[in-house]
């Protein structure tokens, strides 16, 4: 109805305002603050200089690159949890980030890869496989138990990552190569990085969309989904390809970064409501916004050396996690 | 049988939950436009036949056919269009309102990209008028009395606009008062606006006050089909419930109404019982 559309266009304006500011001040700041005008001039100019370097050379590719895997992980996070009807789904909590890396960092060992665009089809690999096997796990009678599926995906992830640590720790190129890029990053990549994955991405997000109506018929249940003509294992599918395709190429762009699929869907609910269709739209301005907030954040707190943005969300997401399963389990 | 009769029937129908099977056998023709009960003891297979009735559970052996067609063969939109469910433990997503939860009736009768329209928002204006639930409509489900969610589930059945309705145990946890706005919303369902039901009941009593047509089940398979005064008697409640009773008319209604004996009486069949019970497994009375 149109009038309902409409209450929610000032809180959708709010959002992407809010995304323009972290995105100035990702262009901005750092361990060399650069003033705005400069940025502009940089952007849109012929500045030239140090500052018009760092910009357009460093910050640019960095910010562009936050806000595609920022909005990968927020629209991955709110199909995970309207799939399996589970507010603890998300690419980090089912397993799917960890089984994308730990794919990448065995190709890098066995293969001697050594380019993100190298690693995406090694992440959607992965994250394949940890997507069937956390649903494999959850399994009970036929039916997906949501507290299962959320402890069994935790369960995976930890095993992934102890994996994953035993890999690299078997060679020390594998080990220089991979340290950075698992620990959740967004440095040092240039746009070069983007464009493979951004066929895959743009993908997931176009399936993404076109399940959010079924998502929300999906929420009354399995039964009355299904009553209400929604073909529930044909969307349960295309909504878990969405997630692997969006997280796959979030993870081979940035690494496993943690949490922002977790965050986004539970920071859109309460402004938007529960409806599907604006919160899937409403998790590709939160997702991006939480990911560049947390890259700044990590930028500003031990200046002028910086944390990896994965290692701010591990950080900042993990009681985030206590606090809604504390909710869930209530 | 016309085309469009609404009648639900099942031909040789098994339904099985992996290796058990819960429904055996079933020729079973659910009469359209009139309200059917589903009646029998706890396990019997009434859920389970409902499930299978909705296209919920595929068959292990025999089909479902409404008006003749298998409803397996059908796309899940082209059944949702005709059918609509109530399941028992329907799952109300967090927060949602009443009209939200309503609204999501008119999901089959949407398109992707096609907007929502104004014979939609009729459909729920009307669906939350019926059901009384209209002055809730901005209430979170979730905060509702058992009784007004009940209702504004049935309201969501509604607004998806099928003629025939299938209730899995509408009246359960819910008190007389309750109960009773709920039977009364079905029973005025049919007799108003025409629609076809199939309920599962739990209280033989209220099965017979608002059923035209009554399926009793036991262990699986039938026991006994009809209107519930050609069905319902003390024989079948004994056979079937393994209770002993007297059937009377209803003081209210006239239809047949189901008494157990005191506990005294029954006590007092007692070694009548014990001594049937060991014919049945062939063994002699005393050995001796």
């Amino acid at each position: 109805m149109p009038s309902r559309a409409l209450r929610h266009i000032p809180i959708f304006l709010a959002g992407i305002a809010a995304l323009a500011l972290c995105t100035a001040l990702s262009l901005a700041l750092g361990a060399r603050s650069v003033p705005l005008s400069t940025v502009t001039d940089a952007l849109f100019g012929d500045a030239h200089g140090r500052d018009a370097l760092v910009v357009t050379g460093l910050r640019l590719p960095r910010t562009v690159i936050g806000l595609a895997v920022g909005a990968a992980l927020g629209v991955a996070g709110a199909v995970a949890q309207g799939i399996t009807r589970n507010p603890l789904a998300s690419p980090t909590t089912l397993g799917i980030n960890a089984g994308a890396g730990f794919a990448v960092v065995v190709a890098i060992f066995a293969l001697k890869l050594n380019s993100p665009a190298e690693y995406v089809w090694f992440a959607f690999a992965g994250a394949t496989g940890a997507a069937v096997f956390a649903q494999a796990l959850a399994r009970r009678a036929g039916d997906i138990d949501a507290v299962r599926l959320a402890l069994g995906g935790t369960v995976l992830q930890l095993v992934l990552l102890s994996w994953t640590s035993a890999v690299m720790l078997m060679n020390q190129r594998t080990l220089d190569e991979a340290r950075f890029w698992l620990a959740g990053s967004l440095t040092g990549r240039t746009l070069d990085v983007l464009w493979p994955v951004l066929p895959t991405l743009l993908l997931g997000l176009v399936v993404a969309l076109a399940v959010s109506p079924a998502l929300n018929a999906l929420a009354l249940g399995d039964d009355s989904a299904q009553a209400l003509g929604v073909p529930v294992a044909r969307i349960r599918l295309a909504g878990g390809i969405a997630v692997v395709l969006l997280a796959g190429s979030a993870v081979a762009v940035a690494g496993p970064v943690a949490f922002i699929g977790l965050a986004a869907p539970h920071l859109v609910r309460p402004l938007l409501g529960g409806d599907h269709r604006l919160l899937v739209p409403g998790c590709l301005i939160a997702g991006p916004l939480l990911l560049l907030a947390a890259d700044v954040l990590g930028r500003m707190v031990i200046r002028p050396s910086e944390l990896e943005v994965g290692i701010v969300t591990a950080f900042l997401g993990a009681p985030l996690l206590a606090l809604l399963a504390r909710r869930v389990a209530r | 049988m016309t085309a469009t009769a609404n009648q639900l029937s099942t031909q040789g129908l098994d339904l099985r939950y992996g290796d058990r099977l819960v429904v055996g056998e079933l020729d079973l023709t659910l009469p359209g436009g009139a309200v059917t009960a589903i009646v029998g003891p706890n396990a019997c297979g009434k859920s389970t036949l409902l499930r299978g009735l909705s296209r919920l559970l595929a068959p292990a052996a025999g089909t479902v056919t409404l008006d003749g067609s298998d409803i397996h063969r059908m796309s899940a939109r082209t059944l949702a269009l005709r059918m609509g469910l109530l399941p028992q433990q329907p799952v109300t997503p967090e927060a949602i309102t009443v009209e939200a939860l309503v609204r999501l009736g008119r999901y089959p009768h949407q398109r992707l990209l096609s907007p929502w329209s104004a014979a939609d928002q009729k459909a729920v204006d009307e669906a939350l008028e019926r059901t009384g639930t209209a002055a809730l409509r901005d209430h979170p489900v979730d905060r509702l009395s058992g009784g007004q969610r009940q209702r504004a589930w049935i309201a969501l059945a509604l607004a998806q606009d099928t003629e025939l309705l299938l209730l899995d145990e509408p009246t359960t946890f819910l008190d007389l008062r309750h109960q009773l706005d709920v039977l009364d919303l079905v029973a005025a369902l049919h007799a108003e606006a025409g629609r076809t039901v199939v309920m599962v009941l739990h209280d033989l009593g209220q099965a017979a006050r608002y059923a035209d047509h009554m399926v009793v089940l036991k262990d699986g398979r039938l026991a006994a089909a009809g209107a519930p005064a050609d069905v319902l008697d003390a024989e079948l409640v004994k056979s079937v419930f393994d209770v002993d009773c007297r059937v009377i008319p209803d003081p209210e209604t006239g239809t047949p109404l189901v008494v157990p004996m005191s506990r005294g009486a029954r006590r007092g069949r007692e070694p009548e019982r014990a001594e049937a019970r060991r014919a049945e497994h062939g063994r002699g009375l005393d050995p001796g």
